[in-house]
């Protein structure tokens, strides 16, 4: 502590954790167990690139682009995977489309089979024992505790992902949105809308 | 990017998973982006499998539970990767408490 620096760089001192973390990552570097830009990568590919991000773009492709809505609906795995994104332990992915007429929402009553490549890490109430039970018992009473209350011709179709297939749903792309771009109307798709717990906002509707 | 082929880390389930909103991975911190990214990059890089890391995950926040849920994470996460690079011998506690205090007196700022 001889105090000789000049102290100009850290009105702020670091926290021991930033600096236990500093010293881990230099120390790893300089030993060529690491680089900068291997850290780097990795934060940045969990941070983009894994999670409903990924559903997100499958969607708003789908929503914009007739042929590839078709190819998704015969064949989800490989429509996906057109898209880059692999990898659900194996398991097929089944897309099913949302109309006027017909709402799918998904679960899992065994446990938590989730399209996680396109869809990221399942929220906790879809793991719940209340949701996976109630969900195809009484779906319209679970999807009005979601705020989403859908008129009685509407049929409901609840489908029960298990370890070979993995169901996504394709919302119906909102009113309003004629004139958004790709980027614009992935940015309104939620994570929700795919598990088809919830409908897809208007842009008016979700300002 | 297919960063991972059976989703080892980013299906890690109860207590040990990942802090997310929306499904999407959120860091408090810089500093806990970066303890993440050192322990994946090192794992991918083949320095342990990821199970070890995992199990020291998996008692480092079974000894000190948190109720805040997310906020302590990294923290957890940080002393995991601590113990198993010293358990690897992969650095030792004297250069690594040695560059932690050049950080914590601004000696060393970057």
């Amino acid at each position: 502590m001889s105090g000789n620096h000049s102290g100009e760089h850290h009105p702020e001192p670091l926290s021991y954790a930033e600096a236990r973390t500093k010293a881990i990552e230099s120390l790893l570097i300089e030993k060529g167990l690491l680089s900068t830009d291997a850290i780097d990568a990795r934060v940045q590919a969990y941070e983009q690139d894994i999670g409903p991000l990924n559903g997100a773009k499958v969607v708003a492709r789908a929503w914009t682009d007739t042929a590839y809505r078709k190819r998704l609906l015969e064949d989800g795995t490989s429509a996906i995977g057109e898209m880059g994104f692999f990898g659900a332990q194996g398991a097929e992915i089944v897309v099913l489309e949302n109309t006027p007429d017909v709402h799918n929402m998904v679960v899992c009553t065994l446990c938590s089979c989730y399209p996680w490549p396109v869809l990221g890490l399942p929220p906790r109430w879809y793991k719940s024992d209340a949701y996976r039970a109630r969900a195809v018992i009484e779906p319209r009473a679970v999807l009005q505790e979601f705020g989403l209350t859908l008129d009685e011709s509407v049929e409901v179709r609840v489908w029960d992902s298990n370890s070979d297939i993995r169901y996504m749903v394709l919302p119906e792309r909102p009113d309003g949105t004629d004139d958004l771009g790709v980027e614009e109307l992935v940015a309104l798709v939620t994570r929700d809308s795919m598990i088809g717990v919830a409908k897809v906002k208007s842009p008016a509707a979700a300002m | 990017m297919n960063t991972e082929s059976d989703g080892q880390i980013t299906n890690m389930d109860g207590v040990l998973a990942l802090p997310r909103s929306n499904g999407e991975l959120v860091f408090a911190a810089p500093w806990e982006g970066r303890a993440f990214g050192i322990a994946v990059a090192l794992n991918e890089g083949g320095a342990y499998e990821w199970g070890e890391f995992q199990r020291r995950l998996a008692e480092e926040i079974a000894a000190e539970p948190s109720d805040d849920e997310g906020s302590e994470y990294y923290e957890r996460w940080l002393a995991s990767l601590e113990r198993l690079l010293l358990d690897n011998s992969l650095v030792t506690r004297e250069e690594l408490d040695a560059r932690t205090a050049a950080y914590e007196s601004g000696e060393l700022d970057d």
